[in-house]
């Protein structure tokens, strides 16, 4: 027990670490993006006719759900050459952050669509709004305010889950810690501070993201 | 892929649910203690475990079995990974299962709190008879839901090297060169465990929103 700190390896990768950050945001990004697009393309595809599509997209949001994202990422790192598709592990890592992002975001907006009461679109149309204002104003904007908690706390789930991207080396925070470890062997003191890192960009994200609801989403709804 | 290298998986699925119990029993313990200190009305207290949770809520855990798993070791507790990485994971458990209980217990009336102090009920008699039993019902959902985060949580032990069903499947698949196969079974096995909880937890959910209407 005569083990002194020394977060000397941490002070000389700062550079580094800091740029990996960069690299932590863009999958974060990239993957919400991602994860958008699968949501409302899933809850589209949920609302279809035909049976056989609407089951699709349940075994999909069920299958992704209940699996842990390691093993997608796996998963999808090793199947994506099998189908053709080379790619390296950063854009691998966005798929795979996308396709679990947009499972959990199918289920979150399709409750936030399911809010809206179809006689407020009625009213709407009543008032002699256009089609495309109804959807706009009536619609997605109480819809995206119903879900914005839930979606952007997924959305910093999503950017705490970039660190699994590591497993598949992608360039992203862990990684680079991980490689100032071994090359260092100051394991704590390396995870320690990267930890700390990653608290910062979790609370900055909730600072934007509760910003931009004060600045969108406060009006009085009744 | 042959048999004994199911059976290593399956074994590796044994270490998986261990896992997840110990995570989960332990974490309740330590989640309770955590939500009661959060709804204690001593203003450190429950600043303490407030910033306790935000740190669980605001980091990977990942990270935080990393400086677990380091950590531990340094303040010159030897462990193996089997014992780091269960307590990293009730302790990650004891913060998210806190907030959801600190929810569920402020989600009771506050009538039922200050009718059992009308009748001179104590503070634990107060907790344990009258809200925490109703808290419970509350946070049924919400625990089940935590339960599966937690079993596939614990495929992140893995990476700090401890085997269970995911590095199961790493070694097995870096053997037979069949990982598709691997990984596609592995899968599997989580789904088998984690479906019938999610089931379950949205059953409990739709019955709650029936009842409060």
């Amino acid at each position: 027990m005569n083990y002194t700190l020394d977060f000397t390896p941490v002070i000389d990768g700062l550079p580094s670490l800091l740029t990996a950050c960069l690299g932590t945001f863009t999958l974060a990004i990239c993957g919400m993006l991602l994860a958008t697009v699968i949501g409302i393309g899933g809850v589209i595809l949920r609302q279809s006719p035909l049976a056989a599509l609407r089951w699709l997209v349940i075994g999909f949001v069920e299958l992704i759900r209940n699996t842990p994202f390691l093993v997608q990422i796996f998963f999808i790192y090793f199947a994506l050459p099998l189908a053709g598709v080379r790619l390296d592990p950063t854009p691998t890592a966005i798929i795979a952050l996308g396709i679990n992002g947009g499972a959990y975001a199918i289920e979150i907006i399709r409750g936030g669509v399911q809010s809206i009461p179809k006689g407020q679109m009625e009213a709407g149309l009543a008032l002699g709004l256009h089609k495309a204002q109804v959807f706009r104003l009536i619609i997605l904007k109480p819809a995206l305010r119903a879900i914005y908690p839930s979606l952007t706390s997924q959305f910093v789930l999503l950017t705490l889950s970039t660190s699994i991207a590591s497993a598949i080396s992608a360039y992203e925070l862990t990684s680079v810690s991980q490689r100032i470890e071994s090359d260092s062997f100051r394991s704590f003191e390396v995870y320690f501070t990267v930890t700390g890192f990653y608290l910062v960009i979790s609370w900055v994200m909730m600072r934007f993201f509760a910003l931009f609801s004060a600045r969108y989403f406060s009006y009085p709804v009744k | 892929m042959g048999r004994e290298e199911f059976v290593f998986l399956l074994i590796g699925l044994k270490w998986t649910v261990a896992l997840s119990i110990v995570a989960f029993v332990c974490g309740c313990v330590a989640g309770l203690v955590v939500a009661l200190a959060r709804t204690s009305g001593i203003a450190i207290v429950e600043g303490v475990t407030a910033f306790y949770i935000a740190i669980f809520q605001g980091t990977p855990l990942l990270m935080q079995l990393f400086v677990v798993y380091y950590g531990l070791a340094l303040v010159g507790i030897r462990m193996d990974a089997w014992a780091a990485v269960s307590v990293g994971l009730t302790l990650h458990a004891s913060a998210y299962l806190g907030e959801i209980w600190r929810g569920s217990i402020e989600a009771v009336p506050r009538g039922q709190t200050e009718a059992a102090k009308a009748l001179a009920l104590g503070y634990v008699s107060r907790m344990k008879d009258v809200v925490l039993p109703q808290a419970i019902r509350i946070s049924l959902p919400a625990t089940v839901g935590f339960l599966v985060q937690l079993i596939k949580g614990t495929s992140l032990a893995s990476i700090v090297g401890f085997t269970e069903l995911t590095r199961a499947g790493n070694i097995i698949s870096n053997q037979i060169f069949q990982p598709i196969t691997v990984f596609g079974i592995v899968g599997a096995l989580y789904f088998i465990m984690c479906c019938p909880l999610t089931i379950w937890g949205a059953h409990l959910e739709r019955r709650f929103a029936a009842s409060a209407r």
